[in-house]
């Protein structure tokens, strides 16, 4: 079944992606063909079939929690779009 | 011959002897890309103080050592070589072919670069990718489309495509890539040269811009197998940066290239010589398995059931991971950044809509809805089942063979546009190295002959961590023909 606009605009929500209508409406196609395409998927039977995560398993991978050295502010802040007293800069999260 | 045309081991010899510098050979093939880049467009930027810096660098050391003696240098002291735009080099931009990334320049290199580096290798340049390598065919980098060698109005294959452009065209003796889902194997196969994707785990990824973190890859591409083994050494091994490089001996992967390949047991896949393929690509792939047989290989045919489900599991898994790890991109911590905007949360949306292009937004879309609630079961996790089937297929087929042989792409190179404007069209071209990826299991390609004039690359799976059996075979198959020898007329063109 095709996606409707609403499904469109709920996920681009869910991912915070600001889409145009002419986005929107390219996005329902394409994505409803190619999931009709992966809903060949739903013909085998996976009753028991463990899903599998990781090529190798490895578990609880740990290290020392011991202090070492990072990567130089100066070259962190570089990169930031806005920073003010060695700290990053955003717009107000609560006003 | 000319200095560019070098393979990393001839060169190396060369080097070696001192009857060629490392500032001779930079400077050879910096002024190649001067001449010819314009034209193929594999690199997103090239760094030309900074190499010949490194050259000078490597040049004293070498002297140093034909004066004084000591230990071997390293195999790639010296030698240039250019790595794909997707890891991290300190200093130089990295953007992932993303106008998201635009000034971004890593304050860290990449494990796998540092480890070049740390032999004394020469950063040439950063190369094309499709946009965070989510794509086939280098179309989808928001700066230009890389060229094939072999026919300028031909894709070069993706996302690795400048990397395997470059190398092809003699404009870096070898090159590093990643592989998702086939990006370094599909382009090297296109370009005609050899493209190897490592066992998941065996190179960090630290450093390497996450896509799919499951199964992501860094690989070398290189002229011939000799160099890709001699690229794989230097990058191969335990990682504590990367909790999933996996903590095993790295074998010696220039002394498994001897030996030959009599008695060897190669599978040969049926669901991958099906109606679809080429004819061309067919024939060649088929000669190939030929000279595998007459150099006392056995040829057993095998099957891969789940072969037609890995493409639907592969793009509901891959841009289900790549819409957790492209969250990060929020206009906050670097990158582009829109702030005109109304509050925090339309600054990231905008950022996000005008920062990514249109392919990355079909893949977060489409893995947002595949994990979003109410569809996670049916697709998610239906997709991950799936992938267990599929590596089960391998496992099967392990215990029967030693490797499996099969082509690396259904086609040789299509032109530029052909499918750019259907992503399910784009995807096929995936279709026989995406299961191999879900899998975890290694892989290379080979070139193996041409169709209509274009290249056409064999591939051959090994099991987990058997890089040591595929670069045996490739090295057996490619010491017993020519085609890695043959090279696109980019000179006559000029």
């Amino acid at each position: 079944m095709p996606l409707s606009l609403q499904q469109v605009e709920h996920i681009a929500e869910l991912a915070k992606l600001a889409l145009t209508d002419e986005e929107k409406e390219r996005y329902r196609l394409q994505l409803s063909a190619i999931l009709e395409y992966a809903d060949m998927l739903q013909r085998l039977d996976l009753d028991g079939v463990p899903p599998m995560s990781h090529a190798v398993a490895l578990t609880n991978i740990t290290r020392p929690d011991e202090p070492a050295a990072s990567s130089p502010r100066d070259e962190i802040l570089a990169n930031t779009p806005d920073h003010k007293d060695g700290l990053i800069r955003v717009r107000p999260i609560l006003e | 011959m000319s200095a560019h045309a070098l393979t990393i081991h001839e060169a190396g010899e060369l080097l070696r002897a001192g009857d060629l510098s490392s500032a001779e050979l930079t400077r050879a093939i910096l002024e190649r890309i001067h001449r010819l880049d314009p034209r193929v467009r594999a690199y997103l930027r090239v760094v030309p103080e900074a190499a010949l810096a490194q050259a000078e660098q490597a040049d004293a050391h070498l002297a140093r050592w034909r004066r004084e003696g000591g230990a071997l240098p390293p195999r790639l002291l010296g030698i240039p070589l250019a790595i794909k735009d997707i890891l991290c080099t300190r200093g130089i931009p990295t953007t992932c072919g993303s106008r998201i990334l635009e000034n971004f320049v890593p304050p860290y290199d990449a494990t796998a670069v540092e480890r070049l580096k740390a032999q004394g290798a020469v950063v040439l340049g950063k190369t094309n990718t499709d946009e965070f390598a989510m794509g086939s065919s280098t179309e989808n980098s928001a700066y230009f489309t890389t060229r094939n060698p072999w026919d300028l109005s031909r894709v070069p294959g993706g996302s690795s495509g400048g990397s395997a452009a470059a190398v092809a065209a003699d404009m870096a003796l070898g090159a590093l890539g990643s592989d998702t889902g086939g990006s370094v194997r599909q382009p090297a196969g296109l370009c005609g040269v050899v493209g190897l994707k490592p066992t998941y785990g065996r190179v960090s990824r630290w450093g390497l811009v996450a896509f799919a973190s499951s199964l992501d890859q860094i690989g070398p591409i290189a002229k011939d197998v000799r160099d890709c083994a001699i690229l794989l050494q230097a990058i191969a091994g335990h990682d504590p940066r990367d909790s999933t490089s996996v903590d095993a001996p790295v074998p010696d992967y220039l002394a498994a290239l001897e030996g030959g390949i009599r008695g060897l047991r190669v599978g040969v896949p049926r669901e991958y010589f099906v109606e679809g393929v080429q004819a061309g690509v067919a024939d060649a792939v088929r000669a190939a398995l030929r000279v595998l047989e007459g150099l006392g290989a056995t040829l057993v045919e095998v099957s891969l059931p789940h072969t037609e489900y890995a493409l639907p599991a592969y793009y509901l898994i891959a841009p289900a991971e790549a819409s957790a790890n492209l969250a990060r991109y929020d206009g906050v911590k670097y990158g582009l950044s829109v702030r005109e905007s109304a509050d925090v949360w339309d600054m990231i949306r905008r950022t996000r809509g005008q920062g990514f292009g249109p392919e990355v937004k079909r893949r977060i879309m489409l893995g947002t809805y595949a994990l979003s609630a109410g569809y996670y079961d049916a697709y998610y996790l239906r997709a991950q089942k799936t992938r267990t089937l599929i590596r089960q297929d391998f496992d099967r087929a392990f215990q029967q063979v030693d490797v499996l042989a099969c082509p690396v792409s259904p086609t040789v190179a299509f032109p530029i546009g052909e499918r750019a404007e259907d992503p399910l069209q784009m995807y096929l071209s995936d279709v026989f190295t995406l299961a191999c990826s879900l899998a975890g299991v290694c892989g290379i390609s080979v070139p193996c002959g041409f169709a209509d004039g274009l290249p056409v690359g064999l591939q051959i799976i090994g099991n987990v961590f058997d890089e040591p059996t595929v670069l045996r075979v490739a090295y057996a198959y490619e010491q017993a023909t020519d085609w890695h020898t043959r090279k696109p007329k980019l000179d006559e063109e000029v």
